[in-house]
């Protein structure tokens, strides 16, 4: 998505040398594109509005410096001012929790994620903070609620407010300020039930439990995958509440996360927890260069680490990496790659994640190398032996050949794959024990490979780019301006 | 309420087809066939037009009123910036851009929304509108959209019994679904099995169960933890054995992103199909109406695993209007069955593209 935005502004900037100061006619087009860049990341449209507004006095009159082109130095400010209006760097201020009992009240609509982040947070209050927690649900509405508190709770080991069937959330409330008083809590955190901000009812319960508990904090809990309703959601919520903080739930899905900037920017409130995965210590400090560095898709490069960080089960990458730094890379592990790259999209998920990547997709298309290669590829893996597999050196031309007739291809691709996996293996060898950032190069040298003719591989590799980079390696992924042989070319394979 | 029950499959065709303005990639997406193993993707192409349906008018009104109600509260910046935009009488090129803008905001997406407003504008640009008529405008330039996925499920014809699997994101309303449709199927007669196939979250079997009892259903779980592919198998095993005329199975939620989850997902399918291959003969994919551009990733992702026939809509009774439904009306010919406008059993209406179209733009009756 975010390749086509940095094509997009190459193309606004095409005419420009790259000399002197940005001129107010160049801001307003590279804002124009910003600004749809923005909306299908989800931020809402009043808050795109006012950040381009912001942006564009930052941006008009800077200087092009000869060693990055206009198009960078445009998202460089864009993404700096992004990262302001998310809190700035650094990170935000903890919860307050001084109090004894201090109590934290969740809320959000429906389904947002209160009662897994509530059972995150008492962990990590346990844990980190060495606090006595004691969780409370107030959701007498969805069925089962309370008791999905208490079984979280009992995972990660502090108490639940015992359930009373037929109270009313302000009567439970009240209970669970008093037991967390005299059974000496230090913290009594509330889940509240899911609602919707036009449920006046439901509303004023909240505010009401919001009276009875005297919060210390108050956190709106959100889905990252919101779309343009987190501005509304986030106000309301606000005026009813008196919020002090948002967590966003979700962020370990493909979403772009618009909604923290716009919930961020209608409240003033600082972010203060990402939530990632359903595992109950996948809780994160906010960080505003990240959150910046996915909603502009410049992060793309970090996602597609996180995200291959992700596909390979951790003991399989363990392995790989020990593998590796050993220079051992049979064509198990080529297997295992091919099959992670169908997964993570096929090839066209992949490279769409890659900022200027739509030329070599371009061009791949045109080669034909497309996600039924890796498909065939795999299958020709599959049709060795398992020492083979191993110690692909014994592949004599006789095992070649019958290969290719279990696979249902020519010996030349046998050989292809061969060729391939022999190219990555060296690779390995050289990354040495590059670990999971070798991992998400050598995928990218795969993509790189086979691209073959057009200007070998992506054009200069990935920019460097603005400090938003984040984890990516430095100069983007070294695979992809290579061109590794392999990844076959034209499919001979069996037709389709 | 729903009664859908024993109708046969209707849709409001009487203005047809109008071919879509051709924009890039504005055609129905080819969706690749489901991944190897998993259950073939259906036809996205509706079914043809079918002899129209005898409407319920109470029923379309209760919906009507329950989206509109909401959006009166609401007064979302859509509505209330129709109206502002709107007092200056004139539709000219400024009016024009924000009017764009103000489509944006109910997530239907940049595109859909520069389309939407060039046709508004195609015969009426530069002339003197009406806030109401620049509205019923844009209603019909929507609902002609969305109404080719305007499907109703006839779940009285087809085989028996009938698997319907539902999946979805986590906290969608897949469950809360699954029990307003039984409550319903159950009140008109069907014998309905639940299967909670959420082994994973915290006391998502007791949700359902709850569901189960208050709809009178049938109910099939195992402890937490369970293999829920082969809680599907079971579920089919047990409904042909009590000759039950139709099994709802819920799924845990997952993150289309979750290649593992989705993995286990086309395994519960794959589970089904052991017992009968034309099955499951309906796959719901939930989406939640605050949901922005990633449904469209949603759409695709899960359709790619677990052939989903059809899609609902949760939540409608929110701000949130769900306007991506647009966004991928306009990109997959994937039908759109119901919404959800509540939590009570009662709160599950069919989908009606008018009644859709008419909520998001703010028109009341
Ligand atoms: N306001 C409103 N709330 C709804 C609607 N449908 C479901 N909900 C609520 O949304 C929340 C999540 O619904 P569930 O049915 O548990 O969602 P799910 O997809 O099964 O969730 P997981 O199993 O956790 O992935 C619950 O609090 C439901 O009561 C709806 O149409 N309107
Ligand atoms: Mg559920």
């Amino acid at each position: 998505m975010f390749d086509a935005l940095t094509e997009k502004l190459g193309g606004v900037f095409d005419t420009l040398t790259g000399r002197g100061a940005l001129s107010e006619k160049d801001v307003n087009e590279a804002l124009r594109e910003i600004r749809v860049a923005l909306l299908e990341a989800d931020v809402a449209l009043p808050v795109v509005k006012t950040f381009i507004d912001g942006v564009r006095p930052k941006a008009v009159g800077e200087e092009v410096i000869r060693s990055i082109k206009p198009g960078q130095l445009v998202i460089k400010i864009v993404h700096d001012a992004l990262v302001e209006m998310l809190g700035g760097e650094g990170e935000p201020e903890g919860l307050r929790v001084e109090n004894v009992p201090s109590v934290i009240m969740m809320a959000g609509l429906q389904g947002s994620g209160k009662t897994t982040t509530t059972a995150k947070i008492a962990r990590r209050l346990k844990s980190v903070d060495r606090k006595k927690v004691l969780v409370a649900s107030l959701d007498v509405r969805r069925p089962a609620a309370m008791e999905q508190l208490k079984i979280l709770a009992e995972q990660v080991g502090v108490e639940a407010l015992p359930i009373v069937q037929g109270q009313l959330p302000a009567d439970i409330a009240r209970r669970a300020v008093n037991a967390a008083k005299f059974g000496g809590h230090d913290v009594l955190i509330l889940d509240t039930a899911g609602r919707t901000t036009l449920d006046e009812q439901m509303m004023s319960e909240a505010a009401e439990i919001a009276q009875i508990a005297d919060p210390q904090e108050i956190l709106l809990v959100a889905d990252a995958l919101t779309g343009q309703d987190a501005v509304e959601t986030a106000k309301r919520f606000n005026d009813r509440l008196s919020l002090t903080g948002l967590v966003l739930t979700r962020m370990d899905g493909d979403g772009r996360g618009g909604a923290a900037l716009s919930m961020r920017a209608v409240t003033g409130l600082p972010i203060k927890f990402l939530g990632l995965g359903e595992k109950l210590d996948g809780l994160d400090v906010f960080d505003a260069r990240r959150v910046a560095g996915r909603i502009l898709g410049r992060g793309d490069i970090v996602s597609l680490v996180e995200k291959a960080r992700a596909e390979v089960d951790e003991a399989a990458a363990e392995k790989l990496a020990r593998k590796m730094a050993k220079g051992q890379f049979d064509l198990d592990d080529l297997a295992q790659q091919l099959r992670q790259l169908q997964r993570m999209g096929g090839l066209g998920g992949v490279m769409g994640m890659l900022p200027g990547a739509q030329k070599a997709k371009a061009a791949m298309e045109s080669a034909n190398v497309d996600d039924r290669t890796l498909k065939r590829q795999e299958a020709i893996i599959t049709s060795m032996t398992r020492k083979e597999r191993r110690k692909p050196d014994i592949l004599n031309a006789s095992r070649r050949r019958r290969i290719a007739a279990g696979a249902g291809v020519d010996v030349a691709e046998v050989n292809k794959v061969l060729k391939m996996h022999r190219a990555m293996s060296d690779m390995m060898k050289k990354m040495g024990k590059g670990g999971m950032k070798g991992m998400a190069a050598a995928m990218g040298g795969m993509m790189g490979g086979g691209m073959g003719g057009p200007p070998g591989g992506l054009p200069g590799g990935l920019p460097g780019g603005p400090p938003g980079g984040g984890m990516a390696p430095k100069g983007g992924l070294p695979g992809l301006g290579g061109g590794l042989p392999g990844l076959g070319g034209p499919g001979k394979g069996k037709k389709k | 309420m729903i009664l859908w029950w024993g109708k046969k499959k209707a849709k409001d065709e009487t203005t047809g087809e109008t071919p879509l303005e051709p924009v890039a990639d504005a055609s129905p997406a080819e969706f690749e066939p489901a991944s190897e193993g998993g259950p073939a993707a259906p036809d996205l192409t509706p079914p043809p037009a079918a002899p129209p349906p005898v409407v319920d008018g109470a029923r379309k009104t209760g919906l009507f009123r329950r989206l509109t109600e909401g959006l009166r509260k609401s007064s979302s910046r859509l509505i209330d910036g129709l109206g502002a935009v709107l007092t200056r009488k004139k539709l000219d090129q400024e009016t024009l851009d924000e009017l764009e803008d103000l489509l944006v905001t109910s997530d239907m997406g940049a595109a859909v929304a520069r389309r939407i407003t060039k046709a508004i504008a195609a015969d009426r640009f530069d002339k003197e509108v009406s806030d109401e008529e620049v509205r019923r405008a844009l209603a019909v330039e929507i609902a002609e959209i969305l109404r080719p996925r305007e499907v109703l499920v006839d779940f009285s014809t087809g085989p028996r019994p009938r698997i319907v699997l539902f999946v979805g994101v986590n906290g969608s309303g897949k469950t809360t679904t699954i029990g307003k449709i039984a409550a319903s199927l159950s009140g008109m007669g069907a014998s309905v099995l639940l299967a909670a196939g959420d082994t994973f979250r915290a006391a998502a079997v007791e949700q359902l169960k709850v569901w189960a009892e208050r709809a009178g259903a049938g109910f099939l779980s195992k402890p937490a933890g369970a293999d829920a592919a082969g809680l599907a198998y079971e579920a089919v095993e047990m409904a042909r054995r009590d000759d039950r005329d139709i099994v709802l199975i819920d799924t845990a939620g997952r993150l289309q992103n979750k290649t593992q989850l989705m993995d286990e997902l086309s395994k519960i399918v794959r589970a089904i199909r052991k017992l009968d291959p034309a099955a499951p003969h309906d796959v719901f994919l939930v989406l939640d109406a605050t949901v922005g551009q990633n449904a469209l990733s949603q759409v695709e992702a899960f359709h790619h695993t677990a052939g989903v026939t059809g899609l609902v809509m949760t939540k409608l009774d929110g701000t949130a209007k769900g306007g991506v439904l647009v966004a991928i009306a306009e990109k997959h010919a994937l039908p759109i069955h119901f919404v959800g406008v509540g939590e009570k059993a009662e709160d599950l209406h069919p989908f009606s593209a008018d009644a859709f179209a008419r909520a998001l733009v703010g028109l009341k009756d």
